[in-house]
């Protein structure tokens, strides 16, 4: 069978210590059946790792920063699109995804799709307003709220106990044992992310994830379990395992059916001692783990691409359990030329 | 006591519980018991071919094999 050639834009270059999803959606694509893909890489930074490596990324293009508005973002994305034609979009960062999901139309419109959560589905799963997530959709949750100000981690007493966990709205996060850490973490995460921090009452317990896929109509496309084998400090998963456990796959399909999400997500869970899951946050994205789901037999990337073009999509069943990640870091050499042409042009 | 039927065990005594991704290793006494447990063999059944096989008494099998249970309990790796 021919491949469909396709023109695919993918953010979330960073492949550093705290990835991206960028490289691994990317070698996701690249190793479709289905389509034949040329992949535009769109980079904040002119470090990204993904800029380089040419024999995965095709062309890049800076973008401007979220704050700069979705104006810039868009007349940037014009000149890109005269120039690449390109048929979909995969946003990979939270802090960038208001914008394309208030752009979506006009995208549209240009002809580049996205498959993204509606505007409502992106808010009602926010950090800040997980635990009315919980209560509405049944799911168990560790009690959390928001604070504005460093005087409010004075009274946190009343409702949690330390060791409490101190979050930013986008990334960031960091375990308080007490209130100087708290304050702490509170002006180091708010000088970076802005207000509000998410105080939420900290779970012991094994760190699990799930990525899923929502067509969004209720269905779930695809969705794989996985257990953090090793963590970094930035309590990031470097290796983990597909895992074969019901009660996630289960809690994947009620919250895609019950929400009708649309587009990828990852689920943040703990497992207690007394085997209870507690839900710690919804990422409205592909995660940078995304890779184990492609070799458990599960290519997360090509579903969606398939679902942003409004191609039939048959939903995954099955992966290979105890499928393994281990992630590696990799020193590339660089030609200076390449760093001044995307420092200096904006595109390599 | 019988072994989580999902719970995978290889002759080299890798043990592998796919519902948690824990993995864990026995040495080859472990695997026979392991085996035995699957097989739905009771305690005085393993004790008996333990103690015919191998030259050890009947206080140190109960000790040894007794830690070894409580460890494959406390592993969630029974039910």
């Amino acid at each position: 069978m021919e491949k469909k050639k396709i023109t695919v834009a993918v953010t979330g270059l960073n492949a550093i210590d705290n990835p991206g999803p960028g490289v691994p959606v990317i070698r996701a694509l690249t190793e479709s059946k289905h389509f034949d893909v040329r992949i535009i890489g769109l980079s904040y930074e002119s470090l990204e790792p993904g800029i380089y490596m040419h024999d995965i990324v095709n062309k890049t293009y800076s973008i401007p920063y979220p704050s700069a508005g979705t104006d810039s973002l868009l007349q940037r994305l014009n000149y890109i699109n005269e120039k690449e034609n390109i048929d979909v979009l995969i946003p990979n960062f939270d802090a960038e995804l208001y914008s394309f999901i208030k752009l979506e139309d006009t995208m549209r419109e240009m002809g580049i799709k996205m498959f993204l959560p509606t505007i409502e589905q992106f808010e009602e799963r926010h950090k800040v307003n997980l635990s009315d997530y919980g209560k509405k959709y049944d799911i168990n949750v560790p009690y959390a709220r928001s604070i504005f100000s460093t005087n409010e981690v004075y009274g946190l007493t009343t409702d949690f106990t330390y060791p409490l966990v101190v979050k930013g709205k986008y990334y960031d996060a960091g375990i308080a044992y007490n209130q100087e850490q708290a304050i702490s973490y509170f002006n180091k995460i708010s000088a970076k992310w802005g207000l509000p921090i998410i105080i939420q009452q900290f779970v012991h317990g094994t760190e699990y994830n799930v990525i899923a896929l929502g067509d969004g109509k209720g269905n779930t496309i695809a969705s794989v379990p996985m257990r953090k084998q090793f963590i970094t400090d930035k309590g990031k998963a470097w290796a983990g395992i597909a895992i074969d456990e019901k009660n996630l796959l289960e809690m994947s399909h009620h919250i895609i059916g019950k929400t009708k999400w649309r587009g990828g997500m990852e689920l943040e869970l703990m497992k207690t001692s007394d085997n209870k899951f507690y839900l710690l946050e919804i990422n409205p994205r592909i995660p940078a783990w995304v890779y184990l789901a492609v070799g458990a037999g599960q290519n997360i990337p090509e579903a969606l691409v398939k679902l942003a073009i409004g191609e039939d999509v048959e939903p995954y069943t099955e992966f290979k359990v105890g499928t393994m990640f281990i992630r590696c870091s990799w020193d590339m050499i660089v030609d200076i030329k390449d760093f001044e042409q995307i420092s200096t042009f904006g595109e390599l | 006591m019988n072994i989580k039927k999902n719970i995978a065990l290889s002759d080299s005594g890798f043990i592998f519980n796919p519902s948690s991704g824990e993995s864990f290793s026995v040495n080859p006494i472990g695997v026979e018991i392991i085996n035995m447990l699957k097989d739905g063999k009771e305690k005085d059944e393993i004790k008996s071919e333990i103690l015919n096989k191998y030259v050890t008494d009947d206080a140190t099998f109960e000790r040894d094999y007794y830690d070894f249970v409580n460890i494959l309990n406390h592993y969630l790796l029974t039910e």
